[in-house]
């Protein structure tokens, strides 16, 4: 039932829904209100009354607009509906007081704080403060906390709004953030000094409205507008979150997060935040062809020439990687082809089943955890393996949702009811569920519970259960894997059975497995990671900040990317690279550019192209086989080394090792 | 002058039996169950008839405010919670009530929880009030004992706990939200308003959070009627008033007396009259330490009530009055209470945790008058700046001593700053 009322802001009548606040409401007409405390997605505090507004025959005195419902308002005489302005002197001495009070004890170190430029204060400060300061005392000092190698503190900035309090404690799920002290005493601190144990908490640098959090990583490196800023895809996980790449000149200064409420909402995780500097090391910036068991620097002509011996003379199994882009596959795809070589996608051996959209993305979308009302998740442990969905579950947990799992126990920072570790325990669970309605039940389906020795009967039992009426998530690690099963990159039989026979891998960035000995290995990617170390021809390519490209998440939505900074030495575009190899080979492929290429690409696989669509999958349910009784295994053990880009990054392996250390996989002393 | 047989309180000194058996032989828990059967519309138009405002410092109408209550629970329970967190500089009347007249309190408290529904209800002590809290607590075991609390209360038919919580020792926490952030077990910082402790208050449920002195005296209103009690003071302030007088008068008492007593009546009935005489007189802070002081120009015609002194510009605030002789360093005794502000100030909301720190880092150098005469008019807009808009009330307390200050004594604060710029 919709309570809409008539209100009055700045003598502009409009409608409003009685519970939306006035905030809101003004946001929806176009009027800005300042504000420091308020974010959309955290709780109210509404401490730093920035956002005060006159009610008009109200009581004397702004109310806080963050906080102050429309339902709450009084209707003006003889049912006139309330009114309230925005810019009466009222409303404006309100925030010019409150203005100084927040400047009193902020520092003037502007010209070297990181916030300059992109700062809430500074910007307020012009629009709603005065120009001079009437405070002659001293000033406040505060001292500065550790809260580990990601988000440096200056807590003299401080202004107490308790946004890193509240998101720390609300979307993070961790407790080590409060407010300690009374008075112009309080202060932000973590308790008993620790660091945060949290992969999301590197959004409390831009929750904060003033410099007091900043990164540090990126600290002093660049000011903000100096950068050059490109909206692209993350690809650390299969979320496939909405990210911004800040760059200057050819290196990637930082990435931060953009809105996408389908999505990642505005979250990113620490991973897809703070790799960057994993995009400057290791990188293969020039072919490589093996001569005497040695890798040998050479040129491109070189280099593709023994490529294309290569794959004239043998046997050819094409495999993709994790973070390979649709584009990439697709050629690689028509050139295997082509030389009539096998090709495969599911490289950790996965059992996605071919062809059978509904198997491998399931049905429903990452939006449909917020309606859930039970949430039961297979085999994975979504923590580590996207920590900004696992977010997602965890709101709605709090909004009073029921999660379970079937899986290893694993902390999620939420309460959920554990139903064992294995098939059998699913199997018993979904007979119990039999007369059960399943409309709000949401499964997500791990990874871990669709190993190869499963036979996909986890699969098949949580398909069943769609069928009648419960939705489906799959959950994948990989950002590329869903494209690549979209364009059928695949070999009935798995990577087992397409590398049975073959003379030569082509690796497309494949380097989380071993390749067996025996064939020749051709390896296209962007690290000097396990692949490059198997190669015989190594050839250079972009990483996911250097080409454009799509990557359909795991949701089964095509998100396109873009190039942010040049790939680095003689690097090329990835598709580039098959193209021009597929033209030495004397098979060129159909296109010259990368808009002929998802032409061609949109002719043949049309859903690809719906950027930021996500096609309705039609349920296909697989026959269950007998329930043995396997483990489920989860297929992430270290949430900062997922990929060759995270295993290049300096700050990734510091947080890998910070994190064994606290959860005593590790001595520290060792 | 209240007659003896309309006191209330008559054991506020502690000069009689503070037992059970002595607050029956003063008339307490008489025909408390019959009270109640007359039920809870009754006993809440008595209420409002009476004009009872709350004791607490605001003065919003009791019967008015118990009113605002859902009539009917929607599956939620209705808490009572009394307000006993008596911190106000100055203030000592509840202190009185609950260690030689606890009864009062606790019949009240029964009454006040049946009339909105109420099954349990909650008395925040102060954290100071150590041996108050062990005589309370003592007197609600013997009422329990006694059969008056707990199942089929005074076979009243109603069943009504009672649990008294010992606060930490926080100004703030009398705050009617912060106290109860605090008995919830939180850090005592105010809630936001909207939504009011009748809608959601205590573990978010309806909850009415009153003084200990406005429910101590309804039970005493219901026995002898409204009338009687509206029968004393004057229109819209009525009753009878604890008042607690300190500072330079001959003999500092807490009293009993009608709403709407001169001042001077007070004073010199009281309290033997003001050190050195009336004349010696410099001002008054009528209501404790967060409402504005009156000078000894309006002192002889004030009249302690809520409305008059809100005419002029000050308050009745908790009937603290506190007076201040012409040996009275007036800067310096203001100064003390802004420190009281800034130190208390929970820190939550931004004018209060920078304007109150920010006024008394001034007034300290208007006490040695190191400053500048346009400083007077930026304190005085700081004071602006913090009133009214923070999230309680708190900042208006510490605003308020201070524009009394400058409003009655600019004069003073200037002599000093020039005495200081041109040394004599």
């Amino acid at each position: 039932m919709s309570d809409l009322r008539k209100i009055i802001i700045d003598g502009i009548e409009t409608e409003a829904l009685g519970d939306m606040t006035l905030i809101q409401v003004c946001e929806q007409m176009g009027i800005e209100i300042p504000r420091f405390c308020y974010h959309e997605r955290l709780s109210i505090a509404g401490n730093c009354r920035m956002c005060l507004v006159e009610i008009v025959g109200g009581p004397p005195k702004p109310a806080a607009s963050c906080a102050m419902q429309v339902k709450d308002l009084r209707p003006g005489p003889e049912g006139a509906p309330p009114e309230i302005r925005t810019r009466s002197d009222m409303a404006r001495q309100a925030r010019e007081g409150v203005m100084e009070f927040l400047l009193i004890n902020h520092p003037l170190d502007c010209p070297i704080c990181d916030q300059g430029g992109e700062c809430d204060l500074q910007d307020q400060a012009v629009a709603y403060g005065m120009d001079f300061s009437r405070y002659r005392e001293a000033k406040r000092a505060v001292d500065d906390l550790d809260l580990g190698p990601l988000v440096e503190t200056h807590m003299t900035r401080c202004i107490s709004c308790t946004r890193c309090v509240r998101f720390t404690t609300e979307v993070a799920g961790i407790n080590q953030m409060g407010q300690s002290g009374r008075g112009e005493d309080a202060e932000i601190i973590s308790y008993l000094n620790q660091t945060l144990h949290s992969n999301m908490q590197g959004n409390i640098i831009d929750l904060c409205p003033v410099g007091a959090l900043t990164s540090k990583p990126y600290a002093f490196t660049a000011r903000s507008w100096e950068l050059e800023k490109v909206e692209s895809i993350d690809v650390m996980d299969a979320l496939g979150s909405n990210i911004r790449v800040d760059s200057k000149g050819r290196r990637v200064m930082r990435i931060l997060p953009r809105n996408h409420d389908g999505v990642n909402e505005e979250w990113i995780s620490d991973k897809t935040r703070f790799v960057w500097d994993g995009l400057i090391n290791q990188r293969l910036d020039r072919p490589f062809i093996r001569r005497d068991g040695k890798l040998v620097a050479c040129s491109w002509d070189h280099a593709l020439d023994e490529a294309v011996s290569l794959l004239k003379s043998e046997q050819v199994t094409s495999i993709a990687g994790d973070l390979a882009s649709v584009e990439a596959v697709y050629a690689l795809s028509q050139l295997t082809d082509s030389l009539q070589g096998k090709k495969e996608c599911r490289v950790n051996n996965v059992d996605l089943p071919i062809g059978n959209r509904s198997g491998y993305v399931g049905i429903s979308r990452i939006e449909d955890i917020d309606s859930a009302g039970r949430i039961l998740m297979i085999g994975t442990n979504p923590g580590i393996e996207a920590p900004v969905l696992n977010a997602r579950i965890r709101a709605s947990w709090l909004a009073g949702g029921h999660v379970e799992l079937v899986g290893e126990a694993v902390d999620l920072t939420y309460e959920y009811k554990h139903h064992g570790t294995d098939l059998l325990s699913l199997h018993k669970l979904a007979k119990n569920m039999e007369d059960v309605d399943l409309t709000d039940t949401l499964i997500i389906l791990g990874q871990g519970a669709l190993h190869e020795s499963l036979d996909n009967s986890a699969l098949g039992i949580a398909m069943n259960l769609a069928d009648r009426g419960a939705g489906l998530l799959i959950l994948h690690t990989a950002a590329g894997r869903v494209g690549a099963m979209d364009l059928g990159f695949t070999t009935e039989g798995g990577l087992d059975q397409a590398l049975d026979g073959a003379g030569v891998v082509y690796n497309l960035g494949v380097d989380e497995i071993d390749i067996p000995s025996g064939p020749k290995v051709i390896y296209q990617g962007s690290h000097g990671d396990r692949g490059a170390h198997r190669a015989d021809v190594i050839l250079p390519a972009a990483a996911y900040t250097e080409e454009a490209g799509i990557f359909v998440n795991t949701e089964g939505r095509p998100q396109l990317a873009s190039k942010a900074t040049f790939p680095v030495g003689e690097a090329k575009e990835n598709w580039a690279i098959i193209r021009a190899l597929s033209g030495k080979l004397g098979m060129p492929l159909e296109y010259n550019s990368q808009i002929q290429l998802r032409l061609k690409l949109a002719e043949e696989f049309p859903h690809l192209m719906e950027i930021d669509m996500v096609r309705e999958n039609e349920l296909q349910p697989i026959e269950t086989t007998q329930a043995g009784n396997t483990e489920f295994k989860n297929v992430i053990n270290d949430f900062y080394l997922t990929n060759p880009i995270a295993r290049a990054s300096a700050v990734m392996a510091e947080l890998s090792y910070l994190t064994r250390t606290r959860d005593g996989e590790l001595n520290e002393a060792a | 002058m209240l007659a003896d047989r309309d006191r209330i309180f008559t054991n506020l000194y502690g000069m009689g039996d503070c037992t059970l058996a002595g607050a029956r032989k003063r008339g307490h828990w008489d025909g408390t169950a019959e009270l109640i059967k007359k039920g809870q519309d009754w006993i809440i138009t008595q209420v409002k008839e009476s004009g009872l405002r709350g004791r607490g410092g605001a003065g919003f109408p009791t019967g008015l405010k118990w009113s605002f209550m859902p009539k009917n629970s929607d599956g939620r329970p209705h808490y009572l919670v009394v307000n006993a967190d008596e911190s106000e500089p100055g203030t000592c009347k509840d202190r009185e009530i609950m260690r030689h007249d606890p009864h009062t309190l606790i019949e009240g408290c029964l009454i006040a929880g049946f009339a909105m529904n109420s099954n349990v209800g909650y008395i925040y002590i102060r954290g100071e009030y150590i041996r108050e809290k062990e005589l309370l607590q003592a007197a609600i075991d013997e009422a329990y004992d006694a059969g008056l609390l707990g199942r089929n209360a005074c076979n009243s038919g109603w069943d009504f706990d009672l649990y008294l919580h010992h606060g930490a020792g926080a100004y703030i926490c009398g705050e009617e939200t912060a106290l109860l952030e605090s008995l919830e077990g939180k850090k005592g910082m105010p809630r936001m308003k909207p939504p009011f402790p009748a809608g959601s208050g205590l573990y978010g449920c309806p909850t009415t959070v009153n003084n200990v002195e406005s429910i101590a005296v309804v039970p005493t209103i219901l026995r002898r009627g409204a009338t009687w009690f509206a029968s004393f003071g004057r229109e819209n302030n009525t009753g009878t008033k604890i008042f607690a007088i300190s500072g330079h008068v001959n003999s500092p008492c807490v009293v009993e007396e009608i709403m709407s007593i001169s001042l001077r009546e007070l004073i010199d009935k009281h309290c033997d009259g003001v050190r050195g005489g009336w004349d010696n007189l410099k001002a008054v802070i009528p209501g404790g330490a967060s409402v504005p002081l009156i000078p000894k120009s309006l002192c002889d015609d004030a009249i302690l009530d809520f409305d008059w002194l809100r005419d002029h510009q000050s308050g009745l605030g908790t009937a603290a009055v506190i007076v201040m002789d012409q040996s009275t360093d007036i800067i310096k005794a203001i100064w003390r209470l802004s420190k009281f502000y800034k130190h208390e100030s929970c820190g939550q909301c931004t004018p209060c945790r920078e304007g109150a720190g920010w006024m008394m880092r001034v007034m300290d150098r208007f006490v040695s008058g190191k400053a500048d005469i346009e400083e007077i008019d930026t304190l005085l807009q700081i004071t602006k700046q913090v009133e009214g808009h923070t999230i309680c009330a708190l900042g208006d307390a510490a605003a308020w001593p201070v524009q009394g200050l400058i409003r009655h004594f600019r004069n003073e604060i200037e002599d000093r700053i020039l005495k200081e710029k041109i040394p004599a």
